[in-house]
Parts: structure tokens; C-alpha cells; sequence
């Protein structure tokens, strides 16, 4: 096919829709927001622009640093069971016979097809006091344990629902990946471990990579499950964000942590770009 | 022959679905031997090899190598190394550290493994590159890698899957020479894996042709070529006219057959088969002649040369005969004047000795 610079007019023709859709629903709202991250707020419902870094300045103030970095540990958690979990069952995957894989690969994607609200009320139901884990835990004498409200039951709630995310990557990886790699490791005399660490792990790494930024991204501004399933003291950044645009009705302030929240995502990404420029030959 | 490093006992391999890809081999390969697997694809040579490598499980049947018996022993443990078909040269380490992987793997002290490293680059004639990566070597450079890796382990056996495959026509008549030359200078056993005859003519001191899983003949490049011992070797081995033929009768050390096309011709064979056989003439036998031959002995046909086709050194002549006998003659150009001699549509004769002539039973 030309390159698009061959072709201007059918590029810009074909594209058109996009960049409207790109530009009225993103681009512009994103802007609103930008602006509204240096305003004051004037009455109950309006904002002035006035240039003013008090709602950055407000951001970087203990309580609210405290809550980004504790958003960022409990994704970071959760991103790494995530990856501990998923790494074994795409290998899985890849591994069985090929009339299974469509099959698991759809037992994966299956919660998707279920609204989130729904399926974090099931957690709630399985994990509560008086659930069907403590019910069945009863039966052999154990418990009722408190699981539910608070960071261990967030960090479950995410690794749940980001799970998929985790998955796909590695298992579009390690399904790329030549057999003949790993046989060649253990030809040359390598045992199975070592042939793990040594030749599939960093063969796979670029799966790794965007299983993890495809699953942290996500994590840090998530509100619903930390809403959910961590009660008053699991509150994350996305949380109190909300909370702005809500209940406090502070566009500037909210905007203001929106911004600060993408400027973290934009440090995961500087991040993968470094890796990947350093591990050349191996396409991440 | 010399003492036997692989052992093949009734080796069986049906994969899952039941298609039996080796289907009960058993032959011997001796020390220092450049063998040969030699078959069509979907053969069950490769399967073979990676029996041997431990890759693959036999079903059945007794693998031992060097005097022990490989059933329990896993691909990481077994005296031999492969250069596989992709050469599967790790990309995400230099040269020199997928040469150094076996060794590093296996515990072998860093001194040693530098030295051994060095020395392989060297034989191998990648010393200058051994800092490169393999996403910057050409496809003849990164199977020299491949072989360095496996080399520097100093194994019993080394493997060979179709090496030359994946290498333009130039480059692997240069490698087909270091190979056997590095096989000469290590004094190593090779097992090649190779649909390709010339490869395996040209290579090898033993060759084992493969068809459907099964083991048709074993025999050295000429043996194979001059003796086959049915119509299959005749055919997959070199060009060869194949002629269906019924026994007449038979003696002791000649028989009377009534060949197609032929009329009733006397060879020499031992053994007496009766009924339908074949006979098989190469090419480069054949003589084409203006008129029918003096000797007595000489077997002869009439026909009009059908098509000539030049190949520079040798033309290729398809002469049709009596019962639309078909055969094909290689004619030496060894004058500079003239080429084959030959033209489309000329009648000539065609006249061989009976003693070029082969039997085939089966």
C-alpha cells in the first residue's frame, strides 16, 4: 500500500472521521479541563480563568500525596499477582491442544461480557461476613474472616477485573514465541529453569511489558472497586477525584488531580520506552 | 565397521491421532560417520533426529547412544547437540554468549568457558563478530553461530536439521564443503537430516533414504546410486529410466526378460525372480548412435529424439522408442563444435551394456 504521504487527499478523506470524533469528544473536552486545572472557583457551579497553580500546589499537600502513593503501591500489587497469575495460565494456554485454546482463551475474556457492578456485587457476595466463603468455611470450623473493606480486598477486586489485560499480551507472546528456542536451550544442556529465566522470560518480555502497563494504567485511576470493596480507609487517587467532580463540586481542584494522575501515566510509559530502546533485537 | 556410537532398536514414534511417523527402525551409526537421513518430506527423518536429540519420545523401541541406553535420559543430559533448521540462535544475547550458553548452563569455570568460546568462534571463522547480535548477521553467519554453540559442547553425536535449506544455492555449496571438513577436523559423529540427494551424495559416508516412516535402504552415495535396491532408491536417487518387464526365464548369473519397448533382453543378475519386474538405466549410460551398434553383446533400441535440452556441460536427450518407450540420455558436449550431436526429430540408436543395466524386484 502508498504511504499516506503518497496518497494526502484519500488519508485525509479516510481519516476525517476519526479526528472529528477525536477532536470534539477528546482533544476539546480534555482542554475544558486543562483550563479548568488553573482556575478559581467563583460561585457553587461556575470557574474563572485565572492561571493559578494553588490546585497543583493544593495536590502536592500531604494527604493528597499520601493517597497517590498509596494508589500507586496497591496497583502496583495488584499488577504484580496479576502477572504472577497470568504468566502461568497463558503458558497454559499456549501449551494445550489447539481444539482447548479457543475454549480457555474464552473462559478469560468471559467476564467481560458481564457489567462490572454486577460481577464486583458477586465478590461482595462471596467475600461478606456472612458470605458463601465464610459459610463453607464454617462448615469445617474456620472463621467468619473479615475480608471484605479494606487494601487486601482492593487489591483483590483489581486483579480480578484486570486479569484479561494480563493475559492476552502474554499469551499472544508466548503463542509468537519459536519452539525451537526453548529446545535449543535445553538441547545445549540447560534444565527447565534455567531455560525459563534465561531464554523464555526475556524472549516474552515485551508480552510482559504491556500486560503490566495494560493492567497498572487502569488500576491507578480505578474508583469503582476501591469504592466497593475498600470502605472509608482504601481510598484511592481515582476516588478522591471523583469525589471533586461530585460531591465537592471542585472542577479546578479535580481537573488539577486528573492531570497530576496522567503525568504518572506518562512516567509508566517514558518507562516502557526506556526499556524497550534498551533491549534491541527483541521488539517490544 | 567401527564400533557403533547410535543404536536404533525397532524405534516406533505414532503421535497422538495415530499417524506413525517412524515405524520400527533399527540400524547402526559408527563412530566418526557422517550419516545421512535422507527421504521426501513427511518421511519421519526429522522425527528420527529428534528422537535421537531426546526432543521427541519414542513410543517404542531403544535409543543408545555411545554404549547407554537414552529412554530415561532427557534432551539436557544426552552427549548430543543439534543445529536445528531455524538455527535458533537466541536474539536477545551476542554472539559469543550464545556460543558461552551451553557451557554456562552446565557449570563449566568462566576461564574455560572463555577459551573454549574463543577457540570455537575461531573454527567456525567469527572471531571479528562475536560482539555482534544476530539481528545484524546474515542467514550463513548465524548457522555458523548455531554450529559454533553446538560444537564448543563437544558432543558424541552432532544433529543436523536441513542446514543448508535456509541458505542461497551459492553459499550452500560452500558450506556443504566446510561441513564435511569440519566434520574431518573435530572428528565428531554427523547425523544430517536432508530431502535434498545432492546434499546427501556429496556429504555424507553413509546415507539411510527414509519413506513413510520406514528405513528403504542403507548403503554409502555410490552403493545407493548404483545398486538401489528397488524402484523407489532407483527413483528418489538421481534421474533413471525406469522399464517394466516380465522374467522369461532365469539361470544362476543371467536372466532372459521381455522388456517394453526392448523386445527379449539378456542381463546379468543372480537370484532367479520370476514375473513382473523392472529394469533401471541412468542416463549417463546410455550412448546415442547414428547407426545400430557392431558388439554383439549391446542392448539396442531405434527412435526419434523427441527433445534436447542444453545444460552446458551435459545435454539432456529424450528419445522415443518402439511401444512409446521414453528414454533419456545425458550426452557429455565434449567438443567445443557440435553439442550434444543431435537434433529433434533425428532417428537414432540408443545402446548400452547389459552389465549397466539393474534388476529391481521390488
Amino acid at each position: 500500500m502508498d504511504s499516506w504521504r503518497g496518497n494526502l487527499r484519500v488519508f485525509w478523506t479516510l481519516f476525517t472521521p476519526g479526528t472529528f470524533w477525536l477532536l470534539v469528544f477528546f482533544l476539546i473536552p480534555l482542554a475544558g479541563l486543562f483550563q479548568d486545572s488553573f482556575s478559581d472557583k467563583i460561585s457553587i457551579t461556575e470557574t474563572a480563568f485565572t492561571g493559578t497553580f494553588a490546585n497543583y500546589v493544593r495536590a502536592f499537600d500531604t494527604v493528597y500525596l499520601t493517597i497517590i502513593w498509596k494508589s500507586i503501591w496497591i496497583s502496583a500489587v495488584a499488577t504484580a499477582f496479576c502477572l504472577l497469575l497470568a504468566y502461568p495460565i497463558a503458558f497454559g494456554i499456549c501449551f494445550a491442544p489447539a481444539r482447548w485454546k479457543p475454549l480457555l482463551l474464552l473462559l478469560v475474556i468471559l467476564p467481560f461480557w458481564i457489567n462490572l457492578l454486577i460481577r464486583t456485587y458477586a465478590l461482595i457476595a462471596v467475600f461478606r461476613s456472612q458470605g458463601y466463603l465464610n459459610l463453607v468455611l464454617g462448615w469445617i470450623g474456620l472463621g467468619p474472616f473479615e475480608m471484605l473493606y479494606n487494601n487486601g480486598a482492593v487489591i483483590m477486586g483489581l486483579v480480578y477485573v484486570y486479569m484479561p489485560f494480563m493475559v492476552l499480551p502474554l499469551y499472544a507472546t508466548i503463542e509468537r514465541l519459536d519452539r525451537s528456542f526453548l529446545e535449543a536451550s535445553l538441547d545445549l544442556g540447560g534444565s527447565q529453569v534455567q531455560t525459563f529465566f534465561k531464554v523464555t522470560l526475556p524472549l516474552t518480555m515485551p508480552g510482559i511489558i504491556t500486560g503490566i502497563i495494560l493492567v497498572f494504567i487502569p488500576c491507578l485511576g480505578s474508583f469503582l472497586t476501591p469504592d466497593m470493596l475498600g470502605g472509608a480507609n482504601a481510598i484511592m487517587i481515582g476516588n478522591v477525584i471523583e469525589r471533586q467532580f461530585k460531591a465537592a463540586n471542585d472542577y479546578p481542584f479535580g481537573s488539577a488531580l486528573s492531570f497530576l494522575l496522567m503525568y504518572v501515566t506518562f512516567g509508566a510509559l517514558a518507562l516502557r520506552a526506556y526499556f524497550a530502546s534498551r533491549s534491541k533485537g527483541v521488539d517490544v | 565397521m567401527a564400533e557403533a556410537i547410535v543404536s536404533l532398536r525397532n524405534v516406533t514414534k505414532t503421535f497422538p491421532g495415530g499417524v506413525k511417523a517412524v515405524d520400527d527402525v533399527s540400524f547402526d551409526i559408527a563412530q566418526n560417520e557422517f550419516f545421512a537421513l535422507l527421504g521426501p518430506s513427511g518421511c519421519g527423518k526429522t522425527t528420527l533426529l529428534r528422537m535421537i536429540s531426546g526432543l521427541e519420545t519414542p513410543t517404542s523401541g531403544q535409543i543408545v547412544i555411545g554404549g547407554e541406553d537414552m529412554a530415561l535420559t532427557p534432551p539436557n543430559k544426552r552427549p548430543t547437540n543439534m543445529v536445528f533448521q531455524s538455527y535458533a540462535v537466541f536474539p536477545h544475547m551476542t554472539v559469543a554468549d550464545n556460543v558461552a550458553y551451553g557451557l554456562k548452563v552446565t557449570g563449566v569455570p568462566a576461564e574455560e568457558t572463555k577459551r573454549r568460546v574463543g577457540e570455537a568462534l575461531e573454527m567456525v571463522k567469527l572471531t571479528h563478530l562475536a560482539a555482534r547480535k544476530p539481528d545484524q548477521m546474515s542467514g550463513g553467519q548465524r548457522q555458523r553461530v548455531a554450529l559454533a554453540r553446538a560444537l564448543v559442547k563437544r558432543p558424541k553425536v552432532l544433529l543436523l536439521d536441513e542446514p543448508l535449506s535456509a541458505l542461497d544455492a551459492k553459499l550452500r555449496d560452500e558450506m556443504r564443503l566446510e561441513l564435511t571438513r569440519l566434520q574431518e577436523n573435530v572428528g565428531i559423529t554427523f547425523i544430517i537430516v536432508t530431502h535434498d540427494q545432492d546434499e546427501a551424495l556429496s556429504m555424507a559416508s553413509r546415507i539411510a533414504v527414509m519413506d513413510k516412516g520406514a528405513v528403504q535402504q542403507i548403503a554409502t552415495p555410490s552403493e545407493l546410486y548404483e545398486q538401489p535396491t528397488s524402484r523407489f532408491i532407483a527413483d528418489f536417487i538421481g534421474k533413471v529410466n525406469l522399464i517394466n518387464a516380465k522374467v522369461v526365464s532365469s539361470t544362476a548369473k543371467k536372466i532372459v526378460c521381455d522388456a517394453k519397448g526392448l523386445g527379449k533382453i539378456e542381463l546379468p543378475h543372480t537370484g532367479s525372480p520370476t514375473g513382473d519386474i523392472a529394469i533401471a538405466i541412468r542416463p549417463e549410460k546410455l550412448k546415442i548412435a547414428g547407426s545400430p551398434p557392431k558388439a554383439a553383446k549391446t542392448i539396442a533400441a531405434e527412435g526419434k529424439v523427441r527433445d534436447v535440452a542444453y545444460y552446458g556441460d551435459t545435454s539432456h536427450v529424450v528419445v522415443r522408442c518402439k511401444d512409446d518407450l521414453e528414454l533419456a540420455v545425458n550426452v557429455q558436449n565434449d567438443k567445443r563444435a557440435g553439442g550434444s550431436g543431435v537434433e529433434r526429430g533425428q532417428k537414432v540408436w540408443i545402446h548400452w551394456a547389459p552389465e549397466d543395466t539393474l534388476v529391481l524386484t521390488e
